[in-house]
């Protein structure tokens, strides 16, 4: 199996993979967050509208962003992806501003 | 240096054993609370054998009204559900100068019935609140599910052959079979898991993304809640005391309104005061989108002040998803289903954690750290349903009119499920597996029998009622399967244990 050419003692596997829990723990949720707030705010329909489908967006990308935190080649690129989409969703969020009324 | 493991597949069984792992106990509760709330009524009517006066709707919700004037007049709220065909009594929560209490009402003279219980309200409550104070048990419970979210999806990625898992069992092989149970449980009902996961996590969504309504509303929350349900109306107390109008022809003026449909619940705010507002809501056992419909009455005069449906389609979406995980729609075979779904789900997540350590004692003898996590193992797939199964005997044995004789309950189940698992911490599995299921099935056999349980039995078929039967045919076979898998376990040690033990010693 493969499993044998990762070295899986020490602390710079423990590192790793914290810092892998980290992006897909707070880092998934944070990036679900961001998505929320700009699914809100993008919506068409009214405040309540864009609210109900920013939430339920914003649960898939739970999954989605735990994956590619262990998924992805190497810690950097794990974090830059987090980081990657939580200024896109946030920067559209910010741009977009509340919603009138 | 790059990844946990080589390779996608391996990295998603990776990532798939440590988020079921991480989480798994709790998940369990939830899991096998969630699978005993799809028949919530049912599992009233079973605690409140006595109790099986019944009555129409809206003469029961009458009855209440009137015993609730004359026993909770200074009361906040009183908050009424209308008995139905799987419920005869009368379930309200009011506060009678305190906190508030949950009580069912008998639908004929509007009392509390004798036996003071939490009935089928236990499982529900411990589902997604886990005996913690608001708001702990909610965040931990949402935790739980995102965690779940991810195990699932990652458990799926990591499969090679759905089809083929779908007719796959090995027994008697050990790890093999464990893990072709566990892929079966998963697969077979992956569009449930997936279904449920999802939209229990929309129950809690305004506890666990409010992220939305903050970008939308901002601090306003009041706003959001209103634009939620537009149709509610939320009129202050005025201070002076007043007598409600008789409630009959408002639940019918509300039928009528809501084209001949049933009502269900019945909110009674201030209800002694001059400014009571009584707001009757429409049932949605008929349909799929818990979706609300609602008339508000001014309590003294008995004019509609308020009228809402729902019609906007996203919340109309958000209402189908809720009204999908809280299954009330789910009628006969479809309400089993749920029950089979829930059931499989909960066996997913046993035999996940039991594989957990399986895979791991084939392979070289257990860690200290998978010592612990099967004993764990053992105290929970074993401990909860023992818990479970003495909060049933606790409500044949604890006499009616005891004080607090509810609470005595849920404190007698909580016990009961931590001595277990203190038990099987303290004893080795070999000891701990036939010792709890053989706890489990004895109480499971006890339940129906103890407390005068066959008289109860006996009335029931005389009166032609199939809940309490289904229910104690149930509680014998979930005994008998306890028995049977506590044979196994013995049986297992004799045939399996030794060649590996002497295999670890060669």
């Amino acid at each position: 199996m493969g499993a044998r050419a990762v070295d899986r003692r020490g602390w710079r596997y423990r590192g790793n993979v914290a810092a892998r829990v980290l992006a897909g723990t707070i880092g998934a949720y944070t990036v679900a967050s961001c998505l929320a707030m700009a699914v809100a705010r993008l919506s068409a329909g009214g405040r309540i509208d864009g609210v109900i489908a920013g939430t339920l967006c914003a649960y898939l990308a739970v999954p989605a962003v735990a994956i590619w935190a262990f998924l992805a080649r190497g810690t950097w690129r794990a974090w830059g992806g987090v980081v990657v989409l939580v200024a896109l969703f946030g920067a559209l969020a910010w741009m977009i501003g509340p919603p009138a009324r | 240096m790059s990844a946990v493991r080589e390779g996608t597949r391996q990295v998603m069984a990776w990532l798939h054993g440590w988020t079921g792992l991480a989480l798994g106990w709790v998940l369990f509760v939830m899991c096998l609370a969630g699978t005993m709330s799809v028949f919530k009524p049912e599992i009233s009517r079973w605690m409140r054998p006595e109790a099986t006066a019944s009555a129409g709707r809206v003469e029961a919700i009458n009855a209440a009204t009137r015993w609730l004037a004359a026993n909770a007049p200074k009361s906040a709220g009183w908050y009424l559900t209308a008995p139905d065909d799987r419920a005869n009594n009368v379930e309200a929560t009011y506060d009678s100068g305190g906190d508030y209490v949950a009580r069912a009402l008998d639908p004929v003279s509007g009392a509390p019935v004798a036996r003071e219980t939490l009935g089928g309200e236990f499982f529900y409550r411990l589902h997604f609140e886990l005996e913690l104070p608001y708001p702990w048990g909610r965040w931990l419970a949402s935790i739980v599910a995102l965690t779940m979210l991810t195990a699932l999806v990652t458990g799926i990625i990591a499969h090679r052959r759905i089809f083929r898992d779908f007719f796959t069992f090995r027994p008697r092989k050990g790890q093999r079979s464990w893990l072709d149970g566990h892929n079966a449980l998963g697969v077979l009902a992956m569009p449930f898991h997936l279904m449920i996961t999802f939209s229990g996590l929309v129950t809690l969504a305004s506890l666990n993304m409010p992220w939305g309504i903050v970008a939308n509303y901002g601090n306003d929350l009041a706003a959001a809640f209103h634009d939620l349900a537009p149709g509610a109306v939320d009129r202050p107390a005025a201070g002076r005391p007043g007598t409600l109008a008789p409630i009959a022809p408002m639940l019918r003026e509300a039928e009528r309104r809501f084209g001949g449909a049933p009502f269900s619940r019945v909110s009674i705010a201030n209800p002694g005061d001059a400014a009571s507002v009584v707001t009757v809501y429409r049932s949605d056992a008929a349909q799929i989108g818990a979706t609300t419909a609602e008339v508000s009455f001014d309590g003294p005069s008995g004019r509609v002040i308020g009228a809402w449906a729902e019609t906007r389609p996203a919340v109309g979406t958000y209402a189908v998803i809720y009204g999908l995980h809280m299954g009330r729609f789910a009628n006969g075979v479809l309400r089993w289903l749920y029950f089979l779904g829930g059931a499989m789900l909960t066996l997913a997540v046993a035999s996940g954690m039991i594989l957990w350590v399986v895979k791991r004692r084939e392979r070289a003898p257990l860690s200290l750290a998978n010592r612990i996590v099967e004993r764990l193992n053992v105290g929970v797939i074993a401990g909860v349903p023992i818990g479970f199964a003495a909060y049933l005997c606790a409500n044949r044995l604890l006499p009616p009119g005891l004080v607090d004789r509810a609470q005595l309950e849920v404190t007698i189940a909580l016990d009961a499920a931590g001595v277990a698992l203190l038990v099987a911490l303290a004893v080795p599995p070999r000891l701990g597996w036939p010792l709890l299921l053989g706890v489990l099935a004895s109480l499971c056999l006890a339940s129906p029998v103890v407390g005068g349980g066959l008289s109860y039995l006996s009335q029931a078929l005389a009166r032609g009622d199939a809940v309490l039967p289904m229910a104690d045919a149930l509680l014998v076979g979930v005994a008998l399967t306890a028995l049977a898998c506590m044979r196994t376990v013995t049986r297992k040690r004799a045939d399996i244990r030794r060649p590996a033990r002497a295999r670890a010693i060669a």
